[in-house]
């Protein structure tokens, strides 16, 4: 089945075998953008996060067929003329990255923080933060470089 | 010493280093690359150009055996080889862990990648750094002493002419062995190592254009998922293959013994008709009863003792009067958790196997391989590609040999993505471990006996079975490899009388394997926290207790305690604290280790608050002075750093799984939680810098200390001591009630 989906400020459409398919597997694996990633399938850890009308979003658990016609924004959508975003070149800076296999969610879930309060407290972070997991235990440099976004 | 510049077998290579490395990042089958591999480029550890290639345009490519699996050791390695070289650090990249083109340096593993792999690749780059002023003194007519490199430029001091590495070797080979006398860098010149300079990968993974294994794709690929058992092992009885009739682009059912798949189009549909497949498997009750786990370990069988440590006669010395303590701990089974489950790629082509994999080890994965397919090792070849975190030997190799045999019985290439059940239930496990401690005290407050015995199953670093290779009844190893994990046993207090001794268990519950500071991190858990059991039976400073006990020769582990004691702005007294009141209470506790008794030192504090009430314990600081000698990238190391800490508070708070007789029945993040960002602990983190000494390992020392300081600190705010890992509230609850 055809699949029309507006991602990055790009409308496609998109053919689809499995109506069932997550999103996650339609813009990786049809559309080749690889800042999503698997982690769990379950909404568990966040690797998978999009802004699904600006909000972060498990795209493992979110059939593509649900969409409709909310915006996705995936990491590299977050790109401003070619080049990493505020919050990305923060990460950047910080190098708030091990393995990084996590920090595309990371970075999606924070800059759905930032979108609303650009300006929030330590506390606030944290808080956003908690559904999204890291294992490389990156966690205090994605503090600092989220830190950093916000007072930039 | 000459360097052979005639025409070789280099030269079919033409421009070695950035083909190759286009090879490795991108696809597939290079032509180029095969005739690499068939031209021979050496792979032993007495060459170098086993380790290095400089191009035509001055281009450096190592050739490293050990991996980056997240760490950044790349860009560690790569300032060594500039330093070495005087070439600008931009024209050095890296080629890793694949099995044609880089040396087995062993798994990237035990902290070992810079100390021991940075240091042969630093000693071939002196080789060839030596050599090639050689050839520069002959060709520029000046004496060898006379010559300075700068920016992979050779100029005589005094002047008259200059040549270039490109013009000296590029493209050809250095055919030199690795001279062990070859004279390093005195670090006293160094410009980069030392430096924090930025890894490479980072911006490409907050843009989403570096290739992880997970991204990684051939041409006319399918996609397999493995259908497990659901014990451990249960046999296979019947498959309805009607059951996925509707799940669309399935390709095949695979079976094979025990080894049950499904082979799809998309990776999507290889989910679904794992999922959706009915398959009946006959019941199996292998593990012990999980209530009971530690009655279980210590009534296995021992086969034999290894004796770590022997020094007076601790016997003697516990029969004599005096205060005796003992005390019992344990440390639960651990996954290793990494964010992205395992992955690989596997293809035959002409009877030969490529593998592309996010393994630690792709020289023994490929032994591994060929064993499973009874295929020779040098039909294989291996390929590493950058994985999710990994933290030691886990679902990696499996993953590769569940893709090995899809492919094989496809006839085309297969990719295996392993689900996150997959990965929380069938990569192998850390081991339990349980320790029994006794020590002795005189009546002038002296310790005279110190002895300690660990369970711990038997066997050593090695092979870990493969399980496609157990399920469907092929090949395997056949013995036990949990890692190193009779290390850090011995302890390096200088007590006069010790006896520690490892019971080696003749099995154990999984298939175990080392995570992250295997045996060290639960050895040191029972050592450092019993220590601090000691000083409270003293009523002795715990910090000053460890300093009276070190050796006063060792300069460099007293300078870590007290630079310690500086940073924590810690307080003399003993344990518990005395003004313990209210029902959040807060503490502190200290732990040391000389890593290994041999190598990196490193101090921690840890603050925790704990309510007396729920048992909950936050550890909202956590202090570290460390000293791995030479630092090549500070920013590396304390990345390092804050990942054992943060990690390892996460698996001392939390981390258990949970199993019944059949399989481990902790299969997600809601059932084997990890820290989340609300429990995330403050670091203040001290490096110690010794450009002179040896480079050691950064990967896992720190990691070993933060169960026993906080074990130690929990202990400080209660006067409750808690000795089963992980430390959860209704474990610290049982302690406050047997105060």
């Amino acid at each position: 089945m055809k699949v029309s989906l507006r991602v990055n400020g790009k409308s496609q459409e998109i053919d689809v075998a499995d109506p069932s398919t997550p999103l996650l597997y339609v813009l990786r694996d049809n559309l080749g953008l690889h800042g999503p990633r698997f982690g769990c399938g379950l909404g568990q850890c966040g690797a998978c996060m999009v802004h699904v009308d600006g909000r972060a979003t498990f795209s493992c658990v979110l059939p593509v067929t649900a969409v409709g016609d909310r915006a996705v924004t995936t990491l590299e959508g977050l790109m401003e003329g070619g080049k990493p975003n505020k919050l990305q070149q923060a990460f950047i800076d910080e190098e708030a990255a091990q393995c990084g296999y996590c920090i595309s969610g990371m970075v999606m879930q924070a800059q759905a923080l930032l979108n609303k309060k650009p300006n929030p407290t330590d506390d606030e972070i944290r808080r956003h933060m908690e559904p999204n997991l890291c294992r490389c235990g990156t966690h205090a440099a994605i503090m600092r470089a989220i830190k950093r976004a916000a007072v930039a | 010493m000459n360097v052979h510049l005639k025409p070789s077998r280099r030269d079919i290579l033409k421009g070695t280093g950035a083909l190759v490395v286009a090879f490795s990042l991108a696809n597939r089958s290079d032509a180029f690359a095969q005739e690499a591999a068939a031209a021979g480029k050496p792979v032993t550890l007495d060459q170098v150009d086993t380790f290095l290639a400089i191009d035509d345009k001055g281009m450096v490519t190592v050739y490293s055996g050990k991996v980056d699996l997240g760490t950044g050791i790349r860009i560690g390695i790569q300032q060594i080889v500039a330093e070495e070289l005087d070439v600008p650090l931009a024209n050095v990249t890296t080629i890793e862990g694949d099995t044609t083109l880089t040396p087995d340096q062993g798994p990237t593993y035990g902290s070992q990648t810079i100390q021991m792999g940075g240091m042969q690749i630093r000693q071939a780059a002196a080789t060839a750094r030596s050599a090639l002023l050689d050839q520069a003194a002959q060709r520029l007519g000046a004496a060898k002493d006379d010559l300075a490199v700068a920016e992979g430029v050779i100029t005589a001091k005094s002047g008259g002419g200059r040549v270039t590495y490109a013009e000296l070797i590029g493209g050809k080979s250095f055919m030199l062995k690795v001279d062990p006398a070859a004279q390093a860098k005195n670090p006293a010149d160094y410009k980069i190592v030392g430096k924090p300079i930025p890894r490479r990968d980072i911006p490409e993974k907050l843009t989403g254009t570096f290739t992880y294994m997970q991204d990684f794709r051939v041409p006319g690929m399918l996609h397999g998922s493995v259908i497990r058992p659901p014990a451990i092992g249960a046999t296979l009885q019947s498959v309805d293959e009607s059951s996925i009739e509707d799940v669309p682009g399935v390709v095949k059912v695979v079976r094979d013994g025990n080894f049950l798949a499904v082979v799809t189009e998309t990776e999507w549909a290889a989910v679904r008709a794992a999922r959706e497949l009915k398959a009946t498997w006959s019941k199996s009750e292998t593990l012990p009863d999980q209530a009971k786990l530690w009655e279980h370990v210590r009534s296995t069988k021992i086969v034999t003792d290894d004796v770590t440590s022997n020094i007076g006669d601790s016997a003697a010395a516990m029969a004599t009067d005096g205060k005796k303590i003992k005390a019992t701990y344990d440390f639960a089974i651990h996954t290793h958790g990494s964010i992205g489950p395992s992955c690989a790629v596997a293809e035959f082509k002409d009877g030969k196997l490529t593998c592309w994999s996010a393994s630690q080890a792709t020289h023994n994965l490929r032994k591994q391989l060929a064993m499973m397919m009874k295929m020779p090792d040098a039909d294989v070849r291996c390929i590493y590609v950058d994985g999710a975190g990994c933290y030691g030997r886990n679902g990696h190799e499996d993953a590769a040999a569940d893709a090995t045999l899809l492919a094989k019985i496809m006839d085309k290439p297969v990719r295996v993505q392993w689900s996150r059940a997959d990965e929380h239930g069938w990569d192998p496990k850390g081991p339990p471990t349980l320790i029994d401690l006794r020590a002795n005290i005189d009546a002038s407050g002296n310790v005279t006996a110190w002895e300690s015995e660990f369970f711990i199953p038997q066997g050593a670093a090695g092979m870990v079975d493969l399980v496609a290779a157990t399920l469907s009844d092929r090949p395997v190893v056949g013995k036990l490899a949990p890692g190193g994990i009779v290390n850090d046993s011995a302890i390096g207090y200088k007590f006069p009388n010790i006896k520690t001794v490892c019971h080696r268990l003749e099995t154990t519950p999984f298939r175990p394997s080392w995570i992250r500071t295997p045996g060290r991190m639960q050895n040191t858990f029972a050592n450092e926290s019993f220590l601090d059991e000691i000083a409270a039976a003293l009523k002795a400073d715990p910090l000053e207790l460890r300093v009276k006990y070190t050796d006063p020769a060792d300069k460099r582990g007293l300078e870590v305690l007290d630079r310690l004691a500086k940073i924590a702005k810690w307080e003399k007294r003993a344990s518990p604290r005395k003004d313990i009141k209210g029902n959040v209470v807060t503490g502190r506790g200290v732990s040391y280790v000389k890593y290994e008794l041999v190598r990196t030192y490193v101090g921690v504090v840890a603050d925790v608050e704990v309510d007396r009430t729920s048992g909950d314990v936050r550890v909202p600081k956590v202090y570290v002075v460390h000293d791995c000698g030479q630092i090549i990238n500070p920013n590396g190391v304390r990345a390092q750093i804050e990942g054992n800490v943060i990690q390892t508070v996460s698996r001392t708070m939390k981390e258990e799984i949970t199993f019944d007789r059949g399989m481990v029945t902790s299969l997600d993040w809601a059932s084997y939680p990890i820290l989340r960002f609300s429990e995330l602990p403050e670091l203040v983190i001290e490096l110690i810098d010794r450009p002179t000494e040896k480079p050691w390992g950064a990967g896992e020392p720190t990691a070993a200390l933060i169960p026993s300081a906080i074990s130690n600190a929990i202990f400080d705010a209660t006067g409750a001591r808690v000795r089963s890992v992980p430390f959860k509230p209704e474990k610290v609850r049982a302690a406050l009630r047997s105060i």
